[in-house]
């Protein structure tokens, strides 16, 4: 053992940490942003490796089909854009690209209603999801609108159709006044920049409330003889009474606990 | 009734969960949808018919050219006697006892006369018999204009809006000459430019160009040809044999039906009726009975036939 | 008197271009495109839910 031993290094200081151990919330703004994000969607809800195992029908893959169609529609609009909205009637290339842009959105609005129709018949705003319907119901006309300006912006004769047909919907309701689908730079604009950031920004929360809520669970069966549970489930009260099959019986309709589940 | 409670559904993770791969099924989804669209691009193309222009147009139809100059000038046209937001010769349409688009005003004003013909009449150099004609024109009264337009208009139509055989007349006043310098000029193409740039030398507004194409018969019939209009369910169409805009079902079937069909409201009356259908779907999750279907038409034993059945087990 | 241009492309391997087809029922019209497009919609839905699902594997 020499005299001069190196002196153990001094215990360092903590470093601040969200929701730091003496109480004090620290941070500020940025620590309280990042606290309600990472509550609201730890990384694991986020992106699970896991699923519910009653996620077990061809029906679920449309929701992600619908997502990827909305970035091949993202993408072959991005490529129009490079050459400006003129290229494609000039280019052979130029057709290509707007056919890939023709066809993604087909298949993009055939996919998001199918989607719809699934969830819907799954009624999938239980638990909590409204705004997980609101938003997908949102998207849904959100998209119509964009396709619209899309259309108009074709600059040949179906645009022309389109145009000056539009028009006379739009101005009946004095939207026309300020939206006028016969100016082509405006049109093109509400395309290209407007409608996709809005529409985009309201998927994005699409998907982060279906990651945050979870894969809705089944509806619940039950028969005759089930008891009415302690809960009950926001939005799906059925007034009068129904008999659907042997199960189904009217008036409150009652959410059951799946130990309580009865046997069909 | 409804009563709230914070957790009605049980937790998705209730019944059991299975090891999943998020990010390998987008993946795999991505895929397959570019080269879905890869391969339909490539059968089948996308549609691209050109557009008709001002000289197309008066080119392959001076009768019907003539005849829409003749009422943008006489203030008979569709865009003349429009109403807001171009002008304030007609108050609009109302929704019920709203009258939306009077309210939203004139904020596209177009004088029609002005901006179809008399405008770009002067702005171009022009003979002298054209130039007499349009001060002529200018100088008199609204009533001396009107009647000049109006015998021209009753001689037009008796001729199948030929101007050729129009027979010269003084009733007419300068309106002939004026009409056929219109053509001459319309026919060289240089009625599309100065039509556009009316506004200023950039400009990315079509208004006044596409609004005097949809003042006469020609781009209409066109149209009427791919079952584009309005009593055809157009709105869902495309032109040729291409799949069109299917979503828009809804919208232009009530242009189909009664009251819709007849109503000077129409535009306006299905605007209501798509604007609160568009508010029940949104708010489906609130709407008793409507939210009530996925229970009453069970499509979701079939979805979850595996899990009721493994429940049963 | 119908005025159809063909597109600067040319012809695809299944030209769309070209008169197109309707069928009529009542007040219903639509074209042979929209419903053949609708008709796959109606028919991929069913199918998803009536296909079997791979039990225990991994994708959704």
């Amino acid at each position: 053992m020499s005299e001069h031993a190196i002196a153990p290094l001094p215990t360092p200081e903590p470093s601040p940490v969200a929701g730091a151990t003496d109480g004090e919330l620290t941070g500020g703004w940025t620590g309280a942003v990042r606290r309600s994000a990472v509550r609201a969607l730890p990384p694991d809800k986020l992106l699970p490796d896991t699923q519910p195992k009653h996620v077990a029908s061809w029906i679920y893959v449309f929701g992600v089909l619908t997502l990827a169609a909305f970035l091949v529609v993202l993408g072959s609009g991005a490529v129009l854009a490079l050459k400006g909205p003129a290229w494609w009637h000039v280019s052979a290339v130029g057709h290509y690209f707007n056919s890939l842009h023709l066809w993604s959105v087909e298949l993009f609005m055939a996919f998001m209603v199918i989607h719809l129709w699934g969830k819907f018949f799954m009624a999938a705003w239980r638990g909590r999801r409204a705004l997980t319907w609101i938003t997908g119901a949102v998207s849904f006309l959100g998209s119509v609108g964009t396709a619209f300006t899309g259309y108009l912006v074709q600059q040949n004769f179906d645009s022309q159709w389109i145009s000056t047909q539009a028009k006379d919907g739009l101005n009946s309701v004095g939207i026309g006044a300020f939206f006028n689908v016969t100016d082509f730079g405006q049109m093109l604009m509400w395309h290209i920049v407007l409608l996709p950031a809005v529409v985009g920004l309201i998927v994005v929360l699409h998907i982060l409330m279906v990651r945050r809520r979870g894969v809705v669970p089944p509806i619940a069966l039950r028969s005759a003889s089930a008891e009415p549970a302690e809960s009950t489930v926001v939005g799906s009260t059925v007034v009068g009474s129904t008999v659907v099959g042997s199960t189904v019986v009217g008036s409150t309709v009652v959410e059951t606990a799946p130990e309580e589940e009865a046997a069909r | 009734m409804t009563s709230h409670s914070l957790h009605a559904e049980p937790d998705p993770y209730s019944f059991g969960s299975r090891r999943y791969d998020l990010v390998k099924e987008f993946t795999i989804a991505l895929v397959a949808v570019l080269a879905l669209t890869f391969v339909l691009a490539a059968v089948f193309s996308s549609p691209d018919e050109k557009p008709m222009t001002i000289a197309s147009w008066s080119k392959a139809d001076p009768g019907d050219f003539t005849a829409t100059a003749l009422a943008e000038l006489d203030g008979s046209s569709g865009t003349a006697s429009y109403g807001p937001p171009y002008n304030s010769a007609a108050d609009g349409q109302k929704l019920g006892p709203l009258a939306l688009a009077k309210a939203a005003g004139v904020t596209h004003p177009i004088d029609a006369a002005q901006a179809f013909v008399l405008g770009p009449l002067a702005a171009a150099p022009q003979g002298p018999a054209v130039t007499s004609a349009l001060s002529t024109y200018n100088a008199a009264s609204a009533d001396q204009q009107a009647k000049w337009t109006g015998a021209y208009s009753d001689a037009l139509t008796k001729a199948n809006n030929d101007p050729a055989k129009v027979a010269a007349s003084d009733t007419f006043g300068p309106v002939p000459v004026l009409l056929g310098r219109l053509l001459q000029q319309a026919q060289t193409g240089s009625l599309d430019g100065a039509l556009l740039s009316e506004g200023g030398f950039y400009q990315t507004d079509y208004t006044l160009p596409l609004l005097f194409l949809a003042d006469g018969s020609d781009l209409a019939a066109r149209a009427d040809a791919q079952h584009l209009s309005g009593d055809q369910w157009g709105m869902m169409n495309e032109t040729g044999n291409f799949p069109g805009q299917a979503w828009l079902w809804l919208y232009t079937f009530w242009y189909q039906i009664s009251p819709f069909n007849s109503s000077d409201n129409a535009d306006a009356l299905v605007w209501g009726v798509m604007a609160v259908l568009s508010l029940v779907f949104v708010f489906v999750p609130f709407i008793p009975g409507l939210r009530s279907i996925p229970r009453l038409v069970p499509v979701y034993r079939l979805i979850w036939r595996q899990h009721y059945r493994e429940l049963q087990q | 008197m119908m005025l159809s241009k063909v597109s600067a492309a040319g012809a695809a391997p299944v030209d769309l271009n070209g008169p197109g087809h309707y069928v009529h029922w009542g007040v219903i019209q639509v074209s042979v495109a929209n419903l053949v497009v609708v008709g796959i919609m109606v028919a991929v839905f069913i199918l998803a839910l009536v296909l079997p699902f791979p039990k225990g594997r991994g994708r959704k």
